[in-house]
């Protein structure tokens, strides 16, 4: 039982890590749409590993059904629609790797030296407690201020993407 | 498999693969797929602090916040990237470049 958790935890962490490969390195733009649909599901399953359900639900109806709908209608809008060979060129490729390899050994000796302490090895709680009712009750007290602002944000940026998405004829030049 | 350091490895990969993307790829489109796999590294650290390094949800609240800001973010850059293709005929990052027109 417990090689079979594992084993599905370690296939959800691959189906992540490997559609961002994809997303990241793959020469044809569509394909890496649609391979961030792995990314954000495998994210979602480890949201679920990390007993958090609401964030995972949310995850997948923000991440996949909306903002992975909306670059799918940005590449096929920004692009000539007949072909569905659109290429993605790259530029820098092997001097990007120099700060990013920087970076991921930095990471990776702080990630592996520090004691992180806490209940590091926690084994997972006998009856995860749904988070739905802990999380809203914490939205409506503690975060109201940013959740008011988030809201806010919302809105703003929902008018905004409209004005500025909006065909406009130019008038005097 | 169940410790901090897993999840912390895992969210590490993706924001340098992220990082990468952002780095390395041309297509505005690309370059935005790129910024969300940060945001979503950046909710997966959150959500396993919370889990493992605290009670209560504050950390979920945090990731909660991560998507609100993610959405609105990709609905103001493909806006802009429409633009961007009307003026240009082109949504390559390199070829914005002009100020004004």
């Amino acid at each position: 039982m417990e090689l079979l958790k594992n084993l599905i935890f370690y296939l959800f962490v691959v189906l992540t890590i490997g559609s961002a490969c994809v997303v990241v390195f793959h020469k044809r733009i569509i394909y890496s749409a649609f391979a961030l649909l792995g990314a954000f599901f495998g994210v979602a399953a480890l949201y679920l590993y990390l007993q958090a359900d609401f964030l995972a639900a949310s995850q997948v109806l923000i991440y996949v059904g909306g903002i992975l709908t909306l670059i799918i209608f940005g590449v096929f809008l920004t692009a000539k629609i007949t072909t569905l060979e659109i290429p993605d060129e790259t530029h820098q490729r092997y001097l990007a790797l120099i700060p990013v390899g920087l970076l991921g050994v930095g990471l990776f000796w702080m990630i592996f030296s520090t004691p992180w302490g806490g209940q590091a090895g926690m084994p997972v709680l006998p009856d995860p407690q749904p988070t739905t009712q802990a999380l809203g009750k914490l939205l409506l007290t503690d975060y109201l201020v940013p959740f008011e602002v988030a809201s806010m944000l919302l809105l703003a940026a929902l008018i905004g993407a409209m004005r500025l998405a909006r065909f406009y004829k130019k008038e005097n030049d | 498999m169940n410790n901090l350091t897993t999840y912390l490895a895992i969210s590490a990969i993706l924001f340098l693969l992220g990082l990468l993307a952002m780095m390395t790829r041309k297509n505005a489109v690309s370059v935005l797929m790129g910024v969300e796999l940060v945001l979503n590294s950046a909710g997966l650290n959150f959500v396993a602090f919370n889990r493992f390094n605290g009670g209560g949800v504050n950390g979920q609240a945090a990731a909660l916040f991560i998507m609100i800001i993610a959405a609105a973010e990709a609905a103001v850059a493909l806006a802009i990237f429409l633009n961007l293709y009307r003026l240009k005929a082109t949504a390559e990052v390199d070829k914005a470049d002009t100020l004004q027109w």
